[in-house]
């Protein structure tokens, strides 16, 4: 990163004024100067109230123990579409997409288990075979000795190959499952994304909507089958959805299982990139993977935040919120907090206790796909490792413009020959 | 010390000693047994600390409240028995308990 930048934003951080403070703001996310900006709220204001911003009003939660207090009583902070859903920015009223995690109880708990046996102990252990042998295939066929990209070439072909498996989606019109979550995550003002309003967005997700729909209906007659959306179909609480909150369910399965996992397949590379010595362990005792594989999802943290809005007056940290106000949960800021996680803003892939880290949420929320994104990533670097002794970055990563996943859109890489 | 008996899935097993006051989740944490990944740290708000408790010890182990029973209803195949071990505090009533593991913390 620009030296120069890093400086100028830490003097930023340094001098402005608390209550003029919009931590949202997604440049900062874009140009990774963030990190100033969350460590001075963490000092100083650990709950942090913005009046005014693009998206209204609303709490900031940056400290560990904070949010996951947030994530348990469910009751007082809800997650539910109607007030305004789980993203600082709300969703527009009239082009809602309800799924199970913008829910609160009793629905969100039906739908939930409909989904959340796909990734049970069992049917893991069944994908792995097919996902060591895809990412093998992919590793095998980089080219030697020239600059590519890896974010194109392994992070989203290998996380899409498996989300084309989990839907048993046409194998061949995979590319179509990358296109529709960029569509149903990308931040419309950013001139580079594939739509460009609210109202094109919900057009495209329509276009999906329709895909599925056929792949349902010819599975909703069928035999159950292991796949999501025989599962979706047979499932006694979801098989009656309404339109949106179909395009909801499926839009939140295929960001949930393509968007974080690419994400952490290049901020993982990238880190090891900037940690020498970290890589270097790595390749002496490849038995540190699993440890890795936590660090790595802690450090990326893909999911920057979440957002609730209370239902009563509540307290967090000496402050009253009020019924109907937005709280923002930092996952991001929560992941370096020192006070939780020692030498929180350092990279090490054998730190003790790796999995102590609030990326994938915590209570009834919590990531349904955590162990398979695990597996994906131990899969990827174990298939690396004994492969490639090793990989260059050679340019700086581009980040995705948002405050809400943490994304790298490109990472020039070269693979000596 | 109470001594509690931790059985991995696939059969192991680990006896071991735990001071009362600690959660049956930190028993096992601490002693550094297999199975048991805790990710909360013991908040109840994850459900990879799944164990299934032995049907004698039912009765000394207390039944969920609601916040674990919800959690517990989103985990991998639980059973009747099932209990998230940060919930079980470790008294001397619970010398000779055995829990085992379930296939995988999920
Ligand atoms: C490193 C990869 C991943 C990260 C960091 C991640 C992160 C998250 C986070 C932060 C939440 C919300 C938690 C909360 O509100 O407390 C969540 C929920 C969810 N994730 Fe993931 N996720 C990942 C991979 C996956 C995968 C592979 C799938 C696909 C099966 C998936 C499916 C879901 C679903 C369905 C939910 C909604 C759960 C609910 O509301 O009950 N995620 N994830
Ligand atoms: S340790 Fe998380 S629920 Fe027990």
């Amino acid at each position: 990163m620009d030296a120069n930048v890093q400086l100028d934003a830490i003097a930023e951080a340094a001098a402005v004024p608390l209550d003029q403070l919009d931590i949202a703001d997604p440049r900062r996310f874009a140009d990774d100067t963030i990190w100033p900006f969350f460590a001075r709220l963490r000092r100083e204001a650990p709950v942090h109230y913005c009046a005014d911003s693009p998206y209204g009003p609303y709490w900031s939660l940056t400290r560990y123990q904070d949010i996951l207090a947030t994530e348990i009583d469910h009751a007082s902070f809800s997650s539910d579409t109607s007030l305004g859903g789980i993203q600082i920015e709300d969703q527009p009223k009239a082009l809602a997409r309800p799924s199970f995690i913008r829910m609160d109880p009793p629905k969100h708990d039906e739908q939930r288990k409909v989904v959340s046996p796909i990734v049970a102990p069992a049917n893991l252990a069944r994908m792995e075979t097919t996902i060591r042998e895809r990412a093998g295939k992919i590793i095998d066929e980089l080219p030697r000795g020239e600059i590519f990209d890896w974010v194109d070439r392994v992070s989203i072909e290998l996380t899409i190959q498996m989300l084309a498996t989990l839907f048993d989606y046409p194998f061949e019109n995979r590319r179509q499952l990358t296109y529709w979550s960029d569509v149903a995550v990308c931040n419309v003002n950013d001139p580079t994304s594939p739509v460009h309003s609210e109202e094109e967005r919900f057009a495209e997700l329509k276009n999906m909507a329709a895909a599925m729909s056929k792949l349902w209906n010819e599975r909703v007659n069928a035999p159950p089958q292991h796949d999501l959306i025989s599962m979706l179909a047979h499932g006694e609480s979801t098989r009656n959805m309404q339109p949106n909150e179909f395009m909801g369910t499926l839009a939140l399965l295929i960001v949930g299982g393509n968007d974080t996992t690419r994400n952490s397949i290049s901020g993982g590379l990238h880190a090891l990139s900037q940690n020498p010595d970290e890589y270097r362990k790595l390749r002496e005792n490849p038995a540190l993977i699993p440890n890795m594989v936590s660090e790595i999802i802690r450090w990326q943290t893909p999911v920057a935040h979440m957002r609730r809005t209370a239902t009563v007056d509540t307290e967090i940290g000496g402050k009253t919120i009020r019924a109907g106000e937005k709280v923002v949960m930092w996952y991001v800021s929560g992941n370096r907090d020192e006070t939780m996680i020692p030498d929180a803003d350092r990279f090490i892939i054998d730190r003790k206790r790796p999995r102590q880290h609030l990326s994938f949420g915590f209570g009834i929320h919590r990531c349904v796909g955590n162990r398979l994104a695990e597996m994906q990533l131990r899969i990827v670097w174990e298939e690396i490792l004994a492969r490639l002794p090793q990989i260059e970055v050679v340019s700086e990563p581009e980040r995705v413009l948002s405050n809400f996943l943490r994304g790298i859109k490109r990472m020039d890489v070269r693979i000596p020959a | 010390m109470p001594k509690i008996t931790y059985i991995e899935h696939d059969g192991t097993e680990h006896p071991m000693e735990v001071p009362v006051g600690l959660t049956v989740m930190q028993g096992a944490v601490d002693n550094s047994v297999p199975g048991i990944d805790a990710d909360c740290g013991g908040a109840c708000a994850c459900a990879t600390c799944h164990v299934y408790v032995d049907p004698e010890w039912l009765g000394k182990t207390g039944t969920p409240n609601e916040q674990e029973a919800s959690m517990l209803s989103f985990a991998a195949v639980t059973e009747s028995n099932s209990r998230l071990s940060c919930q079980i505090e470790v008294t001397s009533e619970l010398d000779g308990l055995i829990v085992r593991m379930p296939e995988g913390q999920h």
